[in-house]
C-alpha cells in the first residue's frame, strides 16, 4: 500500500549509531523522527521497534543514557555515544561502505564483475 | 565480547526491581508526549494527538512487551516463574509431595549404589596401563577350565609366542617375616622378572627387578607393597637397600610399589619377591603352580592370542606326551579374570535396583495423573486467560524437574551412604579381594548416570499429566466442571500402571524367594562331616627351621599330640587343605591293573594326620583309617573317597589295590586301605570330585591346616588353641583361627548367595509396599469418583457387603492381573539368574505360590482401607453432596 521500505535487520543500529553521534546527546522520539527525516521520509520506522534497538546498543556498551530535560523542558532520557560506540560506529560505517561499494560494482552498466 | 557483555546484562535484569520498570514506563509515556506535543503543534486537538501518537509507536503496552524482553531472557524468567509457582503448589500438598519425593529418592538410592557398584567393579577394575590389552593366561585340561601353569611350560610359551609384548607369570606364597613382637605370617607373592612392566607398573621408589633377576642364581631382593612400606617401614625412603628377614632369610629391598597400585587376585600380598625356580615343583613339568599374565601385542585379539597358545600346548603335548597330555591353553582378559564372577550377581542387583526405580517411577506418575486430573480447571482457566499450550506444558515440565531434582538429590546423598554401609557388610577377607571397591564414591560416571536418569524421569512425569490434559481440548476443562467421564481414561489408565506396578513387585518378590530358597539350599547341602564344634586354623614353620622332611614330620607329630592333650579337645588333626575350600591341588592317578591310555585321572590330593576322618565326623565306609604308623618307616598307603571307587573301581572293593603315578614308578605306589565317605572338599555348590588321602608323615609338610574337635564351644578355644602351638615353638606362624561353621558361612559361595538373597528381598519388600501404596491410591482415587453412584446404590438398598464386594472385586481384579503378569515375567527373567540359583529352579512353584500369596494379602490390605470408607458411606450426605 505504501511505497516506503521497512528497515533492515541490522541496519537500525547502525543508522541509530550514526544518527547519535551526528545530534550528540539526544532522546528516543528524536533518534526516531531524525531517521525518518534523513531518509527523506522514504524509511518506515515502528518506532516501537526503536526502543529495543537501543536497549540492546546500550547493554552491549555501544551507548549510556541519562535522564535530561527536552527542549520544551519535558523529562528525557538522553543517549550518547560511549567511546566503544565511538569504535564500533568506525568500524560498521567501514564494513557497510565496503559492502555497498561491492554490490554497487555489480550494478555498473556494463562493467564486469571483478 | 560484546554478545557476552549483552548477556549478562540481560541475566541481571531478571527479576530486576519495579524501578526498572518504571523508568521503562516513564520513557515511553515522554516519547509519546513528545509525539502528541508536535501533533498538537500541528493543530490536533490533544486526545486525538495522544491517540495518533500511541498508534505510530505501534501500540504502548506492546512496545513495553518488546522492551522488557530485551531487557531480560524471557525463557528463564519464565522458568524461573514456573519455578516459583511449582514450589508453591508443591507446599500445598505436603502429603503428595513427600510421598513422592520419597519415592523417587529411594528408587535413585538403590540404583545409584549399585551402579556405583557396577562402575567400580566391571566398568574400571584395574589400575593398570591399558589395561584392555592385558591377558590372564591358563593351561586347561579335561576337569579345569582355567588351571595354572607349570614353570617349564611357562618358559616354553614366553619363548615360542608370537602374540604377546610380554609374558610374565606369578604365584602366591606365605612368609614368615621376623619382626620386633616375634614372628608374623605375612602373604607375598613371587614373580617373573617382567611382572610389573607386563603391568605397567613402575616403581614409586627403588627399582623394578632386572631382567634375568628372576633366575635361581639371581640375588635375593623384595619390592614392598605401598602400605607394607608405610606401616611396617615407617614410610621411610631409606627402606631401599635393607636387609628383610622373610622365612629367617634376608633379602634387600629394592623397591616401593606405587600407593594406588593394587593386585586384585591376592590383594592382601605385602612383599614380592622374584619367582627362584629352586623347589621340586617348580622344575617339574606337571607341577602347575603358577599364573600368566600377558600383554597382547598390538592389534592381537584375545582370541587369536588363544588359538596360538593352544597350538603351542599341542606341540608341547607331543614333545612331553607324560606330563602335557591333554594340557591345553585358554586366555582371559585380565579384567574378566579379576571380576567376571562378581558380574552376574552385581548384574542381577542392578536389574533389582532399576526395576525398584521403575516402580517408584510409575507410583510417582500415576499420583501425577490424579493432580492432573483435580488440576484440569486450574488448566482451562489458565489456558482460557491466554496462557499458550506451549506455557502450560512447560509448567508441567517445571514441576517434573522439581521433583525429580529433589528426589535425585536427596537419592544421591542416600547412595553414598549406602555405599558406605554395604561396604562395611563385606567381610575384611572378601574385601581384600576386591581392591577396586576401595575407591568407591562419588565420581563424574555417577553423576552422569544420577543426571541421564533425573531427564529421562523429567520427561516422563511432564508427559504423563499431559495425557490427562489434551491441551485443544482445554475449554471443556471449563465447561465440564471435572466431573463425569473425565475419571474413566484415568481410571482405565491408572489401573494399568498399577498393573505394572504389581508385575514388577511380583518378579523381584519370586526373585529373592528363590535366592532366599537357595541360600538355605546352599547352607544346608549335605557336607558330609559335621562342622559344629570344630575349630580350624592355618600353622606355618619356617622353611629354615622346618624345611626338611625329619623336621617337618616332628613338627606335624608334635602339634598333633599337643593339640589332643588339651583337655577341651575331643580330637586334632591336620590337613593339607581345609574341608568346603576348593576343588584344586590334585594328583594324576594310574591304577594298577586297569587299562591306561595316558590320560591324566585327575582326582584332589590331600594329606592328612591319623585322626583327621574322626575329627571331622566323616564315616570311614571300608577298610581303616591311618594310624601314627603309616609313616616314612612303612609301605606307602592311600584312603580314597567314594566317588572316586564308584569311578575307577566299579562293583570292586578298592581296599588292597595299588595307585601309582603315570609310570607306576615303584616308590610311587601306595596301598588303598580304606573308603571314606564324600565329604565336600570343595565349594558348597560344586559337584563332589574324586579325592585320594595320603599320610601326612609320609609326605610332611611344613604349612600345614589343623581342625579341632572342641567339647565346648570351638569358638571360645580359639585363643588356647593358637597359644598351645605358640608353646611348641613361638616362632611358628597361626593365623586364620576360626570355626569350620563360620567359614562355610562366610566362605565366597555362601557370601554371594547371602548377599543377593538379603539384596533383592530388600527390593522385594521395598517393592511390594510400593505396589501396594498404588494399588490403594487407585482403589482410593475411584471409590472417591464413585461416592455417588454409591451413595444410590445404599439408597436403593445396598448392603454393606455389597460395597465391599464391589471395591474388592475391582483390586482383586487388577491384583489378579499383576500377579499373573509377574509369574510369566519371573519365569521368563529369573532363568538368566542362572549360577545364583542353586537346586532350584526358575519356576519352582511352591515359591512362586508363596510369593503370589504374599502380594495378594498385602494387595488385600491394601484395598480394604477405601473399602471399608466406600462401604461407610452415608448415603444421604452423598447425594445431598450434588
Amino acid at each position: 500500500m505504501d511505497n516506503r521500505s521497512d528497515v533492515w535487520q541490522g541496519t537500525l543500529a547502525l543508522m541509530v549509531l550514526k544518527t547519535i553521534e551526528a545530534m550528540g546527546p539526544i532522546h528516543g522520539y528524536g533518534i526516531a523522527r531524525r531517521i525518518e527525516q534523513t531518509s527523506g521520509d522514504l524509511l518506515s520506522l515502528n518506532y516501537g521497534t526503536l526502543y529495543p534497538a537501543l536497549l540492546k546498543l546500550e547493554q552491549e556498551g555501544a551507548i549510556a543514557s541519562e535522564w535530561g530535560l527536552s527542549e520544551n523542558n519535558r523529562k528525557a532520557k538522553f543517549y550518547k555515544l560511549t567511546r566503544a560506540g565511538k569504535k564500533r560506529l568506525e568500524q560498521e560505517a567501514r564494513e557497510w561502505e565496503q559492502a555497498t561499494a561491492i554490490v554497487a560494482r555489480f550494478f555498473v552498466p556494463g562493467g564486469e564483475p571483478a | 565480547m560484546r554478545h557476552l557483555r549483552s548477556w549478562w546484562q540481560r541475566i541481571r535484569g531478571i527479576g530486576r526491581d519495579s524501578s526498572r520498570e518504571q523508568e521503562m514506563m516513564d520513557e515511553i509515556e515522554s516519547h509519546i508526549q513528545l509525539q502528541a506535543e508536535e501533533y498538537e503543534r500541528a493543530g490536533m486537538d490533544p486526545t486525538e494527538a495522544r491517540r495518533r501518537a500511541i498508534l505510530k509507536l505501534g501500540g504502548a503496552e506492546h512496545t513495553r512487551q518488546a522492551y522488557r524482553e530485551r531487557d531480560t531472557l524471557p525463557l528463564l524468567e519464565n522458568f524461573l516463574q514456573d519455578l516459583r509457582f511449582s514450589f508453591r503448589q508443591l507446599g500445598k500438598n505436603p502429603g503428595f509431595t513427600a510421598t513422592a519425593v520419597l519415592m523417587l529418592a529411594l528408587g535413585f538410592a538403590a540404583s545409584i549404589a549399585l551402579f556405583a557398584f557396577v562402575d567400580a567393579a566391571l566398568l574400571k577394575p584395574l589400575p593398570y596401563h591399558q589395561p584392555e590389552r592385558l591377558a590372564a593366561v591358563y593351561e586347561s585340561a579335561a576337569v579345569f577350565a582355567h588351571s595354572n601353569l607349570s614353570y617349564p611350560d611357562y618358559l616354553d610359551w614366553k619363548r615360542m609366542n608370537n602374540v604377546f609384548q610380554s609374558l610374565d607369570a606369578w604365584q602366591g606364597n606365605g612368609w614368615l617375616l621376623k619382626t620386633a613382637g616375634g614372628v608374623e605370617p605375612v602373604r607375598g607373592i613371587r614373580v617373573t622378572d617382567g611382572f610389573f612392566r607386563t603391568l605397567g607398573v613402575v616403581p614409586l621408589l627403588g627399582r623394578d627387578f632386572h631382567q634375568g633377576e628372576d633366575l635361581p642364581s639371581g640375588p635375593r631382593t623384595v619390592m614392598l607393597s605401598y602400605s607394607t612400606w608405610q606401616h611396617r617401614f615407617g614410610g621411610r625412603s631409606d627402606v631401599i637397600g635393607q636387609a628383610v628377614s622373610l622365612g629367617g632369610v634376608p633379602f634387600t629391598a629394592v623397591g616401593v610399589l606405587p600407593k594406588d597400585f593394587t593386585f586384585a587376585p591376592r590383594g592382601d600380598a605385602e612383599f614380592w619377591t622374584p619367582f627362584h625356580a629352586e623347589s621340586e615343583c617348580d622344575l617339574r613339568r606337571s607341577c602347575h603352580g603358577m599364573y600368566g599374565v600377558a600383554r597382547l601385542k598390538d592389534g592381537v585379539t584375545i582370541a587369536q592370542a588363544e588359538s596360538e597358545m593352544k597350538s603351542i600346548a599341542a606341540e608341547l603335548a607331543r614333545q612331553y606326551p607324560g606330563s602335557n597330555r591333554g594340557q591345553g591353553a585358554a586366555l582371559l582378559s585380565l579384567s574378566e579374570a579379576i571380576v567376571g564372577d562378581l558380574r552376574p550377581i552385581l548384574l542381577v542387583l542392578l536389574a533389582g535396583a532399576g526395576l525398584l526405580l521403575l516402580i517408584a517411577c510409575v507410583n510417582v506418575s500415576s499420583l501425577l495423573l490424579v493432580r492432573a486430573e483435580s488440576r484440569r480447571r486450574e488448566m482451562a482457566v489458565r489456558g482460557a486467560l491466554g496462557a499458550s499450550p506451549l506455557r502450560l506444558v512447560r509448567q508441567f515440565l517445571t514441576e517434573g524437574i522439581t521433583l525429580v531434582t529433589i528426589g535425585a538429590a536427596l537419592g544421591l546423598c542416600a547412595a553414598l551412604g549406602v555405599m558406605q554401609a554395604l561396604l562395611r557388610l563385606i567381610p575384611k577377607q572378601m574385601m581384600m579381594s576386591m581392591p577396586f571397591l576401595n575407591n568407591l564414591g562419588l565420581n563424574l560416571h555417577i553423576v552422569f548416570f544420577t543426571m541421564a536418569i533425573a531427564v529421562l524421569m523429567t520427561a516422563l512425569f511432564a508427559a504423563t499429566p499431559l495425557v490427562r490434559m489434551p491441551l485443544h481440548a482445554l475449554h471443556d476443562g471449563l465447561a465440564e466442571g471435572g466431573r463425569g467421564a473425565a475419571g474413566t481414561l484415568w481410571r482405565r489408565l491408572g489401573s494399568n500402571l498399577v498393573i505394572a506396578e504389581l508385575a514388577i513387585a511380583m518378579v523381584l518378590l519370586a526373585g529373592a524367594g528363590l535366592l532366599g530358597k537357595s541360600l538355605y539350599r546352599l547352607l544346608h547341602v549335605d557336607l558330609g562331616f559335621e562342622p559344629n564344634q570344630l575349630a580350624a586354623m592355618t600353622i606355618s614353620g619356617s622353611d629354615v627351621a622346618y624345611g626338611k622332611s625329619p623336621d617337618a614330620i616332628r613338627l606335624d607329630r608334635e602339634l598333633v599330640d599337643r593339640l589332643n592333650s588339651l583337655a577341651a579337645v575331643e580330637s586334632a588333626a591336620l590337613t593339607s587343605n581345609l574341608p568346603v575350600s576348593f576343588n584344586g591341588n590334585t594328583d594324576w592317578l594310574r591304577f594298577e591293573g586297569k587299562p591306561y591310555h595316558g590320560e591324566h585321572n585327575e582326582s584332589l590330593e590331600r594329606d592328612i594326620s591319623p585322626g583327621y576322618f574322626k575329627t571331622l565326623g566323616a564315616k570311614l565306609l571300608s577298610g581303616r583309617p591311618f594310624t601314627p604308623d603309616d609313616n616314612t618307616n612303612h609301605p606307602k598307603v592311600a584312603i580314597i573317597n567314594k566317588t572316586l571307587a564308584r569311578k575307577y573301581f566299579p562293583g570292586e572293593d578298592p581296599v588292597g589295590k595299588r595307585v601309582g603315578n603315570l609310570d607306576l614308578k615303584p616308590d610311587s605306589m601306595k596301598t588303598i586301605v580304606g573308603v571314606v565317605d564324600d565329604f565336600r572338599e570343595g565349594p558348597l555348590d560344586e559337584e563332589i570330585w574324586p579325592a585320594i588321602y595320603y599320610p601326612l608323615y609320609q609326605s610332611p609338610d611344613n604349612y600345614v591346616q589343623a581342625v579341632v574337635r572342641t567339647r565346648g564351644s570351638a569358638e571360645d578355644m580359639l585363643p588356647e588353641l593358637t597359644a598351645a602351638v605358640r608353646a611348641i615353638d613361638r616362632d611358628l606362624g597361626v593365623t586364620d583361627q576360626t570355626t569350620m561353621s563360620l567359614r562355610i558361612h562366610e566362605s565366597p559361595t555362601a557370601y554371594m548367595h547371602r548377599s543377593a538373597a538379603w539384596m533383592v528381598g530388600g527390593f522385594a519388600v521395598l517393592a511390594a509396599l510400593l505396589g501396594a501404596i498404588g494399588l490403594y491410591g487407585v482403589i482410593a482415587y475411584s471409590v472417591g469418583q464413585r461416592t455417588r453412584e454409591i451413595g444410590v446404590r445404599m439408597a436403593l438398598g445396598a448392603q454393606r457387603g455389597t460395597i465391599y464386594g464391589l471395591v474388592l472385586k475391582e483390586a482383586g481384579r487388577l491384583t489378579v492381573i499383576g500377579v499373573v503378569a509377574g509369574l510369566a515375567c519371573s519365569i521368563a527373567v529369573l532363568s538368566l539368574m542362572g549360577k545364583l540359583l542353586f537346586q532350584v529352579k526358575a519356576w519352582d512353584m511352591p515359591t512362586l505360590a508363596g510369593v503370589s500369596l504374599l502380594l495378594g494379602v498385602a494387595a488385600l490390605v491394601a484395598s480394604y482401607v477405601p473399602a471399608h470408607r466406600a462401604a461407610s458411606v452415608n448415603p444421604v450426605e452423598a447425594l445431598r453432596a450434588e
